[in-house]
């Protein structure tokens, strides 16, 4: 073996290929999923109860008065589809960063309780505090910050999220869950619709007003987390590797909880913990991208598909109407199964 | 590159909570050469490591690059300087060889910044020095140990820094692919002058591939200097509590340490003509 100092023409060509390669296919793969949400975003504004053509739907968007259409799909299905739409990015997002950060798919932050944590208090703060709009969203922040520090404090050792990790957590969100459902019990005249969006999130009843919030949240919070996608990247190798190449890990993994867990938080309150989207993104997204690359984007996207097919699922694939959260939650469930009994052998990875 | 930077340790002392590991540790990493660290287990080795690449910050003393304290540097200015392998370092499932040798050129990037032409000739450069071309689509987990090994080698190269800091290189490897990656750092010293500081628990590999050798026992230097100098039977005994006989390596020129347990240690009649006889 000998050091070579310049390296032969040919390998820097093998090296210089291979990572176009890499970066072309997971180009192609978010080109396809944006063009899969847009797809799903425009179906959900002309779909219901009456369809209404594109080029309706198009002439509401840009501002146009439509009869008919301009309060149906202006007032009703466009607050919900952006909603689906924010709400699936920034669970996306959140999930896989904590799954990233973490090492590990099950430390996803509807996993280990700090959705739960968020959704608890938001649904404390409307129906036992009577707040509503920001306020209700700052609640939720403080309280999932809260939940993250705690399980922090439980459960880090060295930044590795074993067993242990996932087991507090889940402990944690049963906590949460379990706040939830009391609050919910002293909620007299809620009707179940309403009950169940802050137990597994809905879109019903979505309005401007919860969603502008969440949109704004994900337009500051979304670039400071791509911005800490290479340090993200490099923690993959491990805390002393990535140290070692120069991240400093300590502030890394702060800015990416604070950015993730504000994302979950603004997103829960304004249309409750959507069951297992955070979970699941990341781990779909790392299948269709496959190990060429960060995972923030595409899951982002996915998270985004997510909830706009599970919402379209939910109203119109069955009898009865579905909020989203159930969608999802019946998706997500056999897939945590899964994950569980196969970390079992094989310790896992995202 | 050149091989001038200078690398010590000065009345360092570290602790992980309550439990001090090392104390009021002085050390001069020689410049250009390569030094191993050897001594029993739980030692401090891989703590003392992990300190002077700032995983670990002193709880008192300080240790100096340049005669700047590392942990006052700008993270990614060290990390163009001086590079760790960990002991156990964590492949991303599925990862490619080429995509893992990258990673070591985070240092030299900006947040946003593309890649660059020099990043893809440093990451070539790494894969030549190691052989790891052929593997270079390949994913890292179906790799085998020694062949995983020198591509983490071939990431820490890619960094390209003057200063390499290994812990334990050659864990888990057969004794074929100890000998590979002892020699590839070894040309990599000889022929780009870079600094090499590694971990050893193999102390008759230590003593033929290291040109400065460090002994420690409870958080303290026992002994520093030439291999020659330093693997002495009374070293042996003082360091690791075990019997030896040290004798010269006849294919090497340096010391050879033969253990000494309470078991098959007669010598063999004939053997012992032999050597008198010569």
């Amino acid at each position: 073996m000998t050091a070579v100092v310049t390296p032969a023409p040919s390998t820097v060509d093998t090296v210089a290929r291979g990572r176009v390669r890499r970066a072309a296919r997971r180009r192609l793969v978010i080109t396809l999923l944006a063009l899969a949400v847009l797809v799903a975003f425009a179906v959900t504004l002309m779909v219901g109860r009456t369809f209404y053509p594109p080029g309706d739907v198009l002439r509401v968007v840009l501002g146009s008065d439509v009869p008919g259409a301009s309060f149906t799909v202006g007032t009703l299905r466009l607050p919900r589809a952006v909603l689906a739409v924010v709400a699936g990015l920034s669970f996306g997002l959140a999930g896989v960063t904590f799954q990233t950060m973490l090492r590990n798919p099950l430390a996803s932050p509807d996993v280990i309780g700090i959705t739960s944590g968020a959704s608890a208090a938001a649904a404390f703060a409307i129906v036992i505090l009577g707040w509503s709009g920001t306020a209700v969203s700052v609640t939720a922040i403080v309280a999932a910050l809260g939940v993250a520090l705690l399980i922090y404090m439980l459960a880090f050792k060295d930044g590795v999220a074993g067993t242990r990790l996932i087991l507090i957590g889940i402990g944690v969100a049963a906590m949460g869950k379990s706040i939830t459902s009391y609050v919910l019990s002293k909620a007299g005249a809620w009707d179940f619709a309403e009950a169940l969006r802050w137990l597994t999130g809905s879109l019903n009843g979505s309005t401007w007003e919860a969603t502008v919030p969440a949109l704004v949240a994900l337009l500051v919070f979304g670039p400071v987390l791509l911005g800490q996608t290479r340090n993200l990247s490099a923690l993959q190798l491990g805390d002393d590797t990535a140290s070692a190449l120069g991240v400093r890990v300590e502030r890394t993994r702060v800015i990416a909880i604070v950015a993730a867990v504000a994302l979950l938080a603004f997103a829960t309150a304004a249309c409750g913990p959507i069951a297992f989207v955070s979970f699941l993104a990341g781990p779909i997204a790392a299948r269709l991208v496959g190990p060429n690359g960060s995972l923030l984007v595409p899951a982002a996207l996915v998270g985004a598909l997510l909830v706009l097919v599970a919402d379209l699922c939910g109203q119109y694939a069955f009898g009865t109407r579905y909020p989203v959260g159930v969608i999802t939650g019946v998706l997500g469930a056999p897939y945590l199964i899964y994950l569980i009994v196969r970390s079992n052998r094989t310790g896992g990875s995202l | 590159m050149t091989a001038t930077h200078s690398l010590a340790a000065e009345d360092l002392t570290l602790a992980y909570g309550e439990r001090t590991v090392i104390e009021g540790l002085d050390l001069l990493v020689p410049p250009g050469r390569i030094t191993a660290v050897v001594g029993a287990n739980a030692c401090g080795k891989s703590t003392l490591l992990r300190s002077m690449s700032r995983l670990l910050a002193p709880r008192s003393g300080r240790v100096l690059l340049d005669g700047k304290a590392v942990h006052r540097l700008p993270a990614k200015e060290l990390a163009r300087t001086l590079g760790l392998l960990p002991q156990s370092p964590i492949a991303p499932e599925g990862i490619t060889v080429a995509d893992l040798v990258g990673r070591g050129r985070h240092p030299h990037q900006r947040v946003f910044s593309r890649w660059s032409k020099e990043d893809d000739a440093a990451v070539a450069a790494a894969l030549d020095a190691t052989e790891t071309t052929p593997l270079a689509d390949r994913a890292v987990d179906e790799l085998s140990g020694g062949q995983r090994q020198r591509v983490w080698i071939a990431m820490a190269l890619a960094q390209q820094t003057d200063l390499l800091l290994l812990d334990e290189p050659t864990t888990f490897l057969d004794v074929a692919h100890q000998i590979e990656v002892l020699d590839l750092l070894t040309d990599l010293n000889r022929t780009r002058g870079t600094t090499i500081v590694m971990v050893l628990h193999d102390l008759n590999l230590a003593a033929r591939y290291a040109d400065h050798l460090v002994a420690l026992s409870g958080g303290q230097i026992h002994a520093a200097g030439t291999p020659e100098d330093v693997l002495t039977e009374e070293c042996v005994r003082a360091v690791f509590g075990l019997d030896s006989q040290v004798i010269v390596d006849p294919t090497s020129g340096k010391p050879l340490m033969l253990p000494m347990g309470r078991h098959h240690t007669a010598p063999r009649a004939d053997v012992l003509q032999s050597t008198s006889g010569s």
